[in-house]
């Protein structure tokens, strides 16, 4: 079973390379004020989430969601409604 | 906290893009001489940059149409179409597209932005899942917004992406919403509609195409892509507008199912948004015509976007992927289509010039848009003028 930590990892992870480089990133990044992350930046990147974790994650999502960690949180609540593995 | 304290980023970039020389940003046409000649700045310059796909915007029975109405039916309608009441063209209009499109349903309506708001928005609820490609038009995401469906994006023309995030939403893919275009604004290119609408046969769902930049353009009779490629009983719905190859404005939706007719009645859009001016409606009547009685116009079209396509990638630009009339130029930063673009204008042509974020990949595009009215001298200079201004060495500098 996979845990929120290790779901937050992996979403810090792949949120790097939409990140200017070298840009700290830690679970309470605001990606728009911090890294700067236009919406067509953070819309790709959800593309690639819900590759990363095989679930569908809408875009209304980012209204409610600004760092990696509410991030992890939503993708948590997705999985345990996607099979209830979580 | 000021009122607009909030644009001050956006203040910077455009400060930084549009210093005293001329930009692309607030470019006014003060003269217009024909569908593509027109004075900037006091220059005469070829307009390259209009969507007026078929030229029709002075089209002599396209004028004439409209003159007669202003004389007889006057400047404007002056309210909407449930309040006011429609006028016998808009009626006529949305008859003679039922007749041209060999669908049952058809709505006109005051732009295609808002042909789309009131669709999309209409129909994709916060109960409908939508799925769009991802380079969709931002009316359409605005639609999407205004519905409040929920929105999964898909890979920019990759029907088998599309076919993923469907598999993911299981039994909700049966009733889910699929957006595509069928020629995308910025790049040109076409929907892989064939194999979007196996996706469909496959898992269900309900096809709505945009066609605003290939209505007029593509298929036998100019009815768009999904006449082109022979899928249109497959496509629910088709949206498009009347400002580019009909040359006027305004905006329309076409449906299969007659029921399409009730969102006159549930469309906020269509409901509270003043109705199309008659001249604009007699002017559309009029260039619908031409384009199912002078096929030779989609073919002039085609010949003028197979030139400058193969004109500009002879001078070694990187162009989108397939020929078409839209042709965007690839380029590496903002500054660097900029100064590209002051120097076309400099040499009389007037392209577009889009910048990040509203370009896919976040790259900058000059983008050209041909039209059958250009001759091949015009085209010619635009190549020559693109020409002159590539370094074999590298990207293009800013003029000194």
């Amino acid at each position: 079973m996979i845990t929120q930590e290790e779901i937050l990892e992996r979403v810090m992870k792949l949120i790097v390379p939409f990140a200017p480089p070298g840009t700290p990133i830690n679970p309470d990044t605001d990606l728009a004020q911090d890294l700067g992350m236009e919406s067509i930046k953070v819309m790709d990147m959800l593309m690639e989430l819900e590759d990363e974790f095989d679930i569908s994650i809408h875009l209304n999502i980012l209204m409610d969601v600004r760092t990696p960690a509410q991030l992890a949180h939503a993708i948590v609540d997705l999985m345990e409604h996607a099979d209830g593995t979580v | 906290m000021g009122l607009f304290d909030k644009f001050t980023k956006l203040a910077a970039e455009r400060a930084s893009l549009c210093d005293s020389q001329i930009h692309p940003f607030g470019i006014r046409i003060d003269e217009m001489y024909s569908p593509t000649e027109g004075l900037i700045q006091g220059k005469r310059v070829i307009l390259a940059g209009t969507n007026n796909y078929l030229g029709l915007t002075f089209d002599p029975a396209s004028i004439k149409a409209a003159q007669r109405s202003l004389e007889l039916e006057g400047t404007g309608t002056t309210g909407s179409r449930m309040a006011n009441g429609s006028y016998a063209g808009h009626g006529a209009l949305e008859e003679e597209l039922v007749d041209f499109l060999g669908r049952r349903s058809v709505i006109v309506f005051s732009t295609g932005y808002v042909a789309n708001l009131a669709v999309i928005g209409t129909l994709a609820g916060s109960r409908e899942v939508v799925l769009l490609d991802a380079d969709c038009h931002a009316s359409i995401y605005d639609a999407c917004k205004l519905g409040g469906a929920e929105v999964i994006r898909f890979r920019h023309n990759d029907a088998a992406d599309l076919e993923r995030r469907m598999v993911r939403l299981g039994e909700r893919a049966r009733e889910a919403i699929i957006l595509v275009e069928g020629i995308y604004s910025m790049l040109g290119d076409q929907a892989p509609l064939r194999e979007i609408v196996e996706v469909k046969r496959r898992l269900g769902g309900y096809l709505l195409v945009d066609e605003a930049h290939s209505f007029g353009v593509l298929g036998a009779n100019g009815r768009g892509l999904a006449e082109e490629l022979d899928v249109d009983s497959e496509v629910d719905i088709l949206l498009g507008t009347f400002s580019k190859s009909l040359g006027a404005v305004g905006g329309f939706a076409a449906c299969h199912d007659a029921q399409m007719d009730l969102l006159r009645y549930a469309s906020r859009p269509y409901i509270f948004t003043a109705s199309p001016s008659p001249s604009a409606i007699a002017s559309v009547r009029s260039a619908l015509l031409a384009i199912r009685n002078r096929p030779q116009l989609r073919s002039q079209l085609w010949s003028n976007a197979r030139r400058l396509y193969q004109g500009l990638q002879a001078s070694g630009y990187q162009l989108g992927p397939q020929v078409s009339p839209v042709i965007a130029v690839m380029l590496k930063s903002p500054h660097e289509g900029l100064a590209l673009w002051r120097a076309l204008m400099e040499r009389g042509v007037y392209v577009n010039l889009v910048l990040p974020p509203a370009t896919p990949g976040a790259i900058t595009l000059v983008r050209c848009s041909v039209s059958a009215a250009h001759s091949f001298g015009q085209i010619d200079h635009i190549i020559g003028a693109f020409a002159s201004l590539r370094d074999p060495t590298g990207p293009v500098e800013a003029d000194a």
